[in-house]
């Protein structure tokens, strides 16, 4: 097992992101996470899935995907030849925000993006390790709410999605 | 083809029209009803047929499709009507089968609000549709048909539900049609690689044991001619999966008989004997392949498939051709070598003598007692026409009837594959027969599977569509019952059937019917049956306690292939 990322380069019609987790589904596979916007084509989207799967598993799911009528191409990688990212919230209360704190919001490269009477929130984009070691920490500082988003990745293939659109 | 604005009920048939659907089949209801107004006006270009349920409809269409090439089409309401359609269409889905679902909606307003007949018939759908779409606007709905029909038919075909809400229904629109001819994200035909030809044909030329199994795919890609040239330059025998029956006629001499759970022995035991496994579209399914562990591990396989995700989804193989069976096998004929294979093709012809000793002679020339289920079918061979079309359900009676009939052309085969669908044959029948009133349609079934829509004999009496039904009856659901006294210790669980008098049921129908007990009157009955004008309902009371052999039970490999 390890984990791929999927990429879905999809028309944007309703139901589609439902046709694809049914793949997941039927076999009982865990999406681990997934993102959706549209593309830098106008009209087309991109679906990216995160998933703990043999390559084989990978392969045949792609492969069912990309069968999808308004599917127009799918592809999966390893983490290697992906660059990707995801980005973290933190709400911590204004009163746990000392010198301390403020420390380790530089070590991690984290930075204040809103500030209210109550609370501040933090913001961390990086790998999932990362986020999570800042999660940790924070917890100790009465970590209010936690939000993280799904990985968006860009392939170190060189590819364009113009080659796929005809 | 310009022209004042029309109801959208109007676009529905006069799109139907323009696709050159000529028998439909459904159940009107609220949400559907302006559409059914429509159908009023255009009774004489296109034929609706009424079945007694949804599942009637859409098996119907099934049939329809089946025997036809053409896409079947049917037609229900929202709610109740669209989930009656659901077994029909993982039916469809799993054996590929070419449909358009029409089903109507509540008004676009009310979707969401729990309206009354409202269910979301897209979401319950999409699993078991190639693609389904829901139409809120007059304008989408010609658009909608169109890619539809396109969708269904092309590629590997499959079943389209196109659910149209009642407001699209009663609004005017613009009836312009055009017929879809592809779209970018969407892929029918893939070229066959020509360095996969060179290598498959390599292996080929090179095999002592070289073995060809075919499917369904060989009749959906019309490479029936193909076939037959590829194994006549190549000499090696071949063998159908259950749906692939009839693509090659079974007199041909490289034919060596059927695959998988009850197909032939040979077959089955000869598959972990060759060196050079040929898989001509079909897809390993487990009926076929037993188990996998041990299927075929000393061959090198080249798969011949129209659809990439069926390539190394179940076995592995040394060269993928992908691509329409058409063009993959003619450059393939080209390709390979002259040849033939005496002493294999004498291996699969002795084993054939084994089962017929072990097997074949008892069923089809019994000396006990009780009637057999084969000696029925070997008597129907006696008399059917050549393109006579076999329809079963599902069952020991199937198997059976598969394992006799005597397929000589294609598209005679009508049956529940994948899905395995009880109840299918009745309504099937009826829509292979309506395609064509002049071709003999033998609907064979079981007296489980027939009362799970013996209601369509009413749909049968009103079209007076000329379908020779045989019930096989055991009263038992004789499949289960085998696996109880194999598998469970004889424990028959909720297998007996205490049954209602048939043939008062189909006379109550108006269907002319027999009920042949003795052996004596078998031979006449069939005879008077199939020279019948009009539908015929035979009843056969068969040995209750009958088994269908050979059999690969579960778990185990194609060389397990047991003969008793």
């Amino acid at each position: 097992m390890k984990r791929y990322t999927i990429f879905v380069i999809t028309e944007n019609f309703i139901g589609i992101l439902n046709r694809i987790t049914i793949i997941f589904t039927r076999r009982g596979i865990n999406i681990d996470a997934l993102t959706a916007s549209e593309s830098r084509v106008e009209g087309i989207h991109r679906i990216t899935i995160e998933v703990t799967a043999t390559e084989e598993t990978v392969i045949q799911l792609v492969n069912q995907i990309e069968k999808i009528i308004d599917v127009i191409k799918a592809f999966h990688h390893e983490d290697e030849s992906v660059v990707y990212q995801e980005i973290a919230l933190y709400k911590i209360p204004v009163s746990k925000l000392d010198g301390g704190l403020e420390k380790i919001i530089r070590q991690h490269n984290a930075k204040i993006i809103a500030a209210e009477p109550e609370f501040v929130v933090l913001e961390l984009t990086g790998h999932k390790e990362q986020t999570q070691e800042l999660l940790e920490i924070l917890k100790e500082y009465g970590l209010l709410e936690f939000a993280r988003s799904g990985r968006v990745a860009v392939a170190k293939r060189m590819l364009t999605i113009d080659s796929f659109v005809k | 083809m310009k022209e004042s604005k029309i109801r959208g009920a109007d676009i529905v048939v006069r799109a139907l029209i323009e696709e050159q659907a000529d028998v439909i089949f459904g159940y009107p209801g609220g949400a559907i009803m302006p559409v059914y107004d429509a159908l009023y006006d255009y009774h004489d270009q296109l034929r609706h047929v009424l079945t007694r349920h949804e599942q009637g409809a859409i098996h119907a269409a099934q049939g329809y499709a089946r025997v036809s090439g053409k896409v079947g089409v049917c037609i229900a309401t929202s709610g109740p009507g669209a989930t009656n359609l659901i077994t029909g269409l993982a039916d469809a889905q799993i054996d590929s089968t070419p449909l358009v679902c029409i089903t109507g909606q509540v008004a676009a307003h009310l979707l969401g609000t729990d309206a009354f007949q409202e269910t979301d018939v897209l979401g319950i759908s999409m699993p078991a549709t190639k693609w389904n779409i829901q139409v809120r606007r007059v304008e989408d709905i010609a658009p909608a048909i169109a890619k539809g029909f396109y969708i269904a038919k092309s590629g590997r075909p499959g079943p389209v539900l196109i659910d149209i809400t009642k407001n699209a229904q009663v609004d005017f629109g613009e009836f312009n049609y055009v017929r879809c001819e592809g779209f970018r994200s969407y892929k029918t035909q893939i070229p066959v690689e020509k360095s996969a030809i060179q290598e498959a044909a390599f292996l080929i030329n090179m095999a002592k044991r070289p073995y060809l199994l075919f499917g369904q795919g060989v009749i959906l890609g019309k490479a029936e001619d193909e076939l037959k040239s590829f194994l006549e330059k190549s000499g090696i025998p071949a063998a159908s999966t259950l749906l692939g029956s009839g693509a090659l006629s079974q007199d041909h001499p490289n034919y060596v008989g059927k695959l998988g759970m009850h197909g032939n022995y040979a077959p089955n035991l000869l598959t972990n004997q060759c060196d050079i496994l040929i898989a001509v579209g079909m897809r390993f399914d487990d009926r076929v392949t037993g188990d996998l562990k041990r299927y075929a591990k000393q061959a090198k396989v080249i798969h011949l498939e129209l659809d990439p995700a069926e390539i190394n989804k179940i076995v592995k193989c040394e060269v993928a051709v992908v691509g329409d069976s058409k063009e993959s096998l003619a450059l393939l004929t080209e390709a390979v070598n002259q040849k033939s294979h005496p002493e294999w093709m004498a291996k699969f012809r002795e084993l054939e003598e084994e089962e017929n000793a072990a097997v074949i002679t008892n069923d089809l020339k019994p000396t006990k007692a009780g009637l057999t289920m084969g000696e029925v079918i070997h008597q129907i061979n006696q008399y059917k026409a050549d393109d006579a079309v076999l329809v079963t359900d599902v069952g020991q009676h199937q198997m059976i009837a598969w394992r006799y009939f005597n397929y000589k052309k294609t598209r005679t085969q009508v049956t529940s594959g994948g899905l395995g669908t009880m109840g299918f044959a009745l309504p099937a029948a009826l829509g292979a027969q309506l395609h064509d009133y002049s071709r003999q349609v033998i609907c064979v079934v079981g007296d489980g599977g027939i009362q799970m829509t013996i209601q369509e004999l009413g749909t049968i009496m009103q079209t007076k569509a000329p379908v020779k039904i045989v019930l096989l009856n055991n009263n038992f659901l004789g499949m289960v019952r085998q696996w109880q006294q194999m598998f469970f210790d004889k424990r028959y669980s909720f297998t007996e059937l205490d049954n209602p008098d048939f043939i008062k049921i189909a006379e109550a129908y108006s269907i002319k019917a027999q009920k042949v007990t003795e052996r004596g009157d078998l031979q006449e009955a069939i005879e008077d049956m199939l020279i019948h004008d009009g539908p015929f309902f035979l009843e056969v009371v068969v040995e209750k306690e009958d088994n269908v052999f050979p059999m690969i039970a579960t778990g185990c490999s194609v060389e397990e292939v047991r003969l008793s």
